[in-house]
């Protein structure tokens, strides 16, 4: 009998979960029953409606969304007929006597133009259409017309009047919104297109005049470092898609380093351990490259000329739903108060925007949680983590792998 | 069995196990090696490990005690799991990869931008992953118990916590590695012995057929029924009885009984004669926990077996370890190559679980009346080969055995630990993934104890009907149909995959016993996968202004071949991509 207690229980227990989670998500509130007075009540009623009605318009004016929003906005109205048009064409009619689609189009032109609100008389043959006036309230954003909003109802009333008006306006500021909502959307666009890093110019001087000192002593050098730079400067440069694959930064890396190598020689050595299960995670492109950067910098500029060599170590693990990269250096490292304040963007650092703008970038894409993690003092080298989910929403890489 | 050479070959599998894990990546490279060090997983690698993370105690044991017991019928269950594979490969590989979903969960995510969908199917998986680690942990106990004298839950905590310590100390790090080789070795336990047995049967003149009906004792043997059952007897039959029999209590008496049903007490001896035949067992009556599915399956035979085809045929692409590995291939082609190595690979494996199982019938056949048939695997080669030979060829199938309940258990657990850390708990990190996988572990633990056990085999049966009734419309629709919707798919894998699973724990707790009933419920895929089906698109149907932005953008993106889509935003210049050109000449 436990046994039996036992497996229904294993086995109700998830459904039971689900239900009560789905359940506390379509829970609508408490009904307002015995709550204030009767146009107490009223008024929540309409609130709620209207509350209901407004999701949908948020994402603009379409098709679509009027289809959603028109059954909610008649309801707050009370009457027959509700119609949402937009410059040219009736997005949704819902209620009855839709045979009066085009006439509606046809006697819109004037408030379409104008921008003012407009009561007349249809014209019906059908002798059981209850419709004999429409109302018609413009719906303008920015003091541009986008469409109107046409109540039908069997007389003229200038309640209906006023409400339809009050109701357009309040469709109105909904569509406002969804403007608002789009510029953002533009704005958040642009801000990652322009955090997209650039390669440094100085990398670039650096680059060619390590090349130029190959060129004589030792052409065919140069012409491999040559092909070396092509093919970094081709990958940063690259215009398609905001994303890349880690196996594609981590070559990017190598190229990278490969130039770098030519121009310090032995001081620089580089360990890489990289789990091959996380080189298809897709993550912002350019991110992992400067944190290179950053840590041949720091790591070359605590040995001064001469002195040892200088480490730096990459690693990518495998860490379930998350590939965990870090990228060590045992250079000079950093003051961590100095640090918290060039990331919090308080002050700009010396030497490019690598760090910070990597850490802006993940923390647009992932969220948050997943900013940089920076382990560091002075003197004491730097390791920074990076966390990259091998899932999220919208991520793609544009691009194809390396194939070896 | 030999406990002498059986615990170290364990302990050995363990070792190793924890060894390639933690230190298979320890090799740091210098940037000179770079092409090797950040070289993708090759598709034969990427097969092995997924073919090491499948085969699971099911594979390796339960399916040689179910030849055992019920004879050539049940070659369909390595068939099943075998040719779920080719489903796979032919509806979900390559566009699963390109969507660039992680989990189930993501690539509902991913398909229908639905936080509620996503959320349902992470309890799918969970529930998945639970119900396919429970006979993992059982049949670690059943190994256990049969090669030394440990009390029956020993194995599964061994497993657990083997597998909880090397999850959570990050040592499976270089996981593809470890479960590519788990897959060498459980391939090897079992070929190395089965070329051994086989000689052995050559050299015992090989000449009788093996399913003869019914099977008999090649020897004196003494059989002790520990459960107590009910033998069914088709011919009358002479035993000598140590024990009770039909409520009569007998002390090594020779006992004629006739044809009929005859009650065995528990704790009896039952010495059976050379040449006698096995009587069949009926363990239903007995309280109802071990009730084998085989009950529903002798009543409504082709039922059973359809049902059976159908949840394992489906079910494969829906396990939640499967389609993880899937995410490791660098892009759609090489899921595909993968897909069809592990068609190879597995194919290979399963030929050999039903050598077991037929020698098993020559040589151990009173297992089938014991409730350990799963352990035939285990036993055959002291059997067969005996002396030194034998017990170190045990001990060579017993390592694969734990090698089989390590790797599939420790991927389920992953599995599982990342939708409880994603979706279940409250935030993300590190130490919220150990949790998770204590808690995957210790459910299936905790009910291990509680359920009695269903063969191994039929157990895992059971995990595949809910994920053929949940995943695979999900999968199958989500990537063939455009006019999937949220709602659809929530209410389809609600009622499909809801009701096998209701089915499910019905049949575990041993309701209702016998009859119509119980073959539906012991073999739910049959109605429950079109149920789930016939919801999602109905459902979906009438809800057609659900249908999620971007559908077929998304579509695009599943079915286009990578290097188009790449060309497709922009890429160009490698001349594939570029605009079509029009052959021009002059006429």
């Amino acid at each position: 009998m436990s046994g039996f207690l036992a497996g229904l229980c294993v086995a109700v227990l998830p459904l039971l979960a689900a239900g009560f989670w789905l359940g506390r998500r379509t829970a609508r509130p408490e009904r307002l029953g015995g709550l204030g007075t009767p146009v107490e009540h009223a008024t929540f009623e309409t609130l709620h409606t209207a509350s209901l009605a407004a999701p949908p318009l948020r994402a603009g004016l379409t098709e679509e969304t009027a289809g959603r929003s028109a059954r909610r906005l008649r309801t707050l109205l009370g009457t027959d007929a509700l119609c949402l048009t937009d410059q040219k064409s009736v997005l949704v009619w819902d209620g009855v006597g839709e045979h009066h689609r085009a006439e509606i189009m046809e006697r819109l032109a004037g408030p379409l133009e104008t921008g003012r609100g407009e009561a007349f008389r249809l014209t019906c043959d059908a002798p059981d259409c209850p419709l004999r006036w429409a109302v018609v309230a413009p719906l303008t954003v920015d003091d541009r017309v986008h469409g109107a909003l046409v109540a039908c109802a069997p007389r003229e009333s200038a309640v209906l009047v006023r409400a339809a008006g009050e109701v357009a306006r309040w469709v109105s500021v909904q569509l406002e919104l969804a403007d608002l909502d789009q510029s953002r959307t533009r704005l958040i666009e642009a801000e990652i297109k322009a955090l997209r890093a650039q390669i440094s110019p100085h990398f670039i001087f650096n680059s060619l005049a390590v090349i130029a000192s190959f060129v004589r002593t030792d052409p065919e050098r140069a012409r491999e470092l040559l092909l070396e730079f092509a093919d970094f400067t081709r990958y940063s440069f690259r215009r398609h898609g905001d994303f890349t694959t880690l196996a594609d930064e981590l070559h990017a890396i190598d190229h990278y380093l490969a130039l770098v190598r030519a121009r310090f020689g032995d001081r620089l050595s580089v360990t890489l351990q990289i789990a091959p299960e996380v080189l298809p995670v897709a993550l912002p492109f350019l991110c992992l490259q400067p944190l290179v950067e950053n840590a041949v910098k720091h790591g070359l500029e605590g040995k001064g000329a001469s002195a040892g060599r200088s480490r730096i170590s990459i690693t990518a693990q495998d860490a379930g739903a998350e590939a965990l990269v870090v990228i060590e250096d045992d250079g000079v490292g950093m003051d961590p108060v100095l640090l918290r304040r060039i990331l919090a963007g308080e002050v700009s650092p010396s030497g490019g925007i690598g760090l910070s703008n990597v850490d802006d970038r993940l923390r647009q894409v992932y969220g948050d949680d997943h900013g940089l993690v920076i382990e560091t003092a002075l003197g004491a080298g730097m390791k920074i983590t990076a966390r990259l989910p091998k899932y999220q929403p919208g991520v793609h890489s544009a691009g194809r792998l390396f194939e070896n | 069995m030999n406990e002498n050479y059986a615990v170290p070959a364990v302990a050995l599998v363990v070792v190793a196990t924890v060894f390639v894990g933690a230190f298979g990546l320890r090799i740091s490279r210098t940037t000179s090696d770079f092409y090797v060090a950040s070289r993708t997983v090759g598709p034969r690698l990427n097969a092995a490990a997924i073919s090491g993370e499948y085969l699971s105690a099911a594979s390796f044991l339960g399916i040689a005690g179910l030849v055992l017991v019920q004879g050539p019928d049940m070659l369909w269950y390595p068939v099943g799991y075998t040719a779920g594979y080719l489903l796979l490969l032919l509806f979900v590989a390559a566009p699963l990869r390109r969507s660039g979903a992680y989990t189930l969960p993501d690539f509902a995510e991913a398909r229908l931008a639905s936080q509620a969908v996503r959320r349902l199917a992470g309890a799918f998986v969970v529930g998945v992953g639970w119900l396919y680690l429970l006979p993992q942990l059982q049949g670690a106990g059943l190994t256990l118990a049969v090669l030394t004298d440990a009390p029956d839950w020993a194995g599964g905590v061994i497993v657990a916590v083997v597998v909880v310590a090397t999850v959570a100390a990050g040592g499976m790090r270089s996981i593809t590695f470890v479960q590519a080789f788990q897959y060498w070795l459980k391939l090897t336990a079992l070929l190395v012995p089965a070329l051994f047995l086989v000689l052995a049967w050559q050299g015992d003149g090989a000449s009788r057929p093996v399913f003869d009906e019914p099977a008999t004792f090649r020897e004196q043997r003494v059989v002790r029924v520990e459960d107590g059952l009910d033998l069914k007897l088709t011919a009358p039959l002479t035993v000598t009885v140590t024990g009770t029999v039909d409520g009569r209590p007998h002390q090594d008496q020779v006992l004629h009984l006739p044809a009929g049903t005859h009650h065995i007490d528990a704790g009896t001896r039952l010495t059976f004669a050379k040449g006698a035949a096995v009587p069949e067992a009926d363990r239903g009556t007995n309280g109802g926990m071990s009730t084998s599915l085989a009950e529903g399956r002798e009543e409504r035979p082709l039922y059973a077996t359809y049902g059976l085809i159908l949840a394992t045929f489906l079910g494969t692409m829906g396990l939640p370890h499967v389609v993880v590995r899937f995410y490791t291939s660098p892009h759609g082609v090489a899921a595909r190559r993968t897909t069809v190595v592990v068609l190879g690979l597995i194919g290979a494996f399963y030929l050999l679980p039903p050598v077991y199982g037929a020698l098993g019938r020559l040589y151990a056949p009173e297992l089938a009346l014991t409730s350990d048939a799963d352990a035939a695997v285990l036993l055959l080669p002291d059997r067969v080969i005996g002396g030194l030979g034998g017990d170190l060829l045990g001990a060579l199938v017993a390592g694969g055995a734990f090698a089989a309940f390590l790797s599939t258990a420790s991927g389920l657990a992953m599995a599982v630990a990342g939708v409880l850390t994603q979706d279940v708990l409250p935030s993300r990190g590190v130490r919220h993934f150990r949790l998770g996988t204590v808690i995957a572990m210790a459910v299936p633990l905790a009910a291990s104890a509680i359920v009695g056990g269903l063969p191994v085999a039929d157990a895992v049966g059971l995990a595949f009907a809910v994920s053929a009734s949940s995943f695979c419309p999900l999968l199958v629709l989500g990537i063939w149909w455009r006019r999937l919707t949220p709602p659809g798919a929530a209410a389809g894998m609600l009622v499909g995959g809801g009701s096998a699973l209701l089915a499910v724990a019905a049949t575990m707790a041993g309701f209702p016993g016998t009859g119509a009933l119980h073959a539906l419920l012991a073999w739910p895929a049959l109605w429950s996968v079109p149920l789930g089906f016939l919801t999602m698109v109905l459902v979906s149907l009438a809800t057609p202004g659900r249908v999620p932005a971007g559908t077929a953008a998304i579509l695009a993106r599943f079915h286009l071949p990578e290097e188009l889509s790449g060309a497709h935003g922009g890429h160009g210049g490698h001349g594939l991509g570029g605009p079509a050109r029009t052959e021009v000449t002059r006429t």
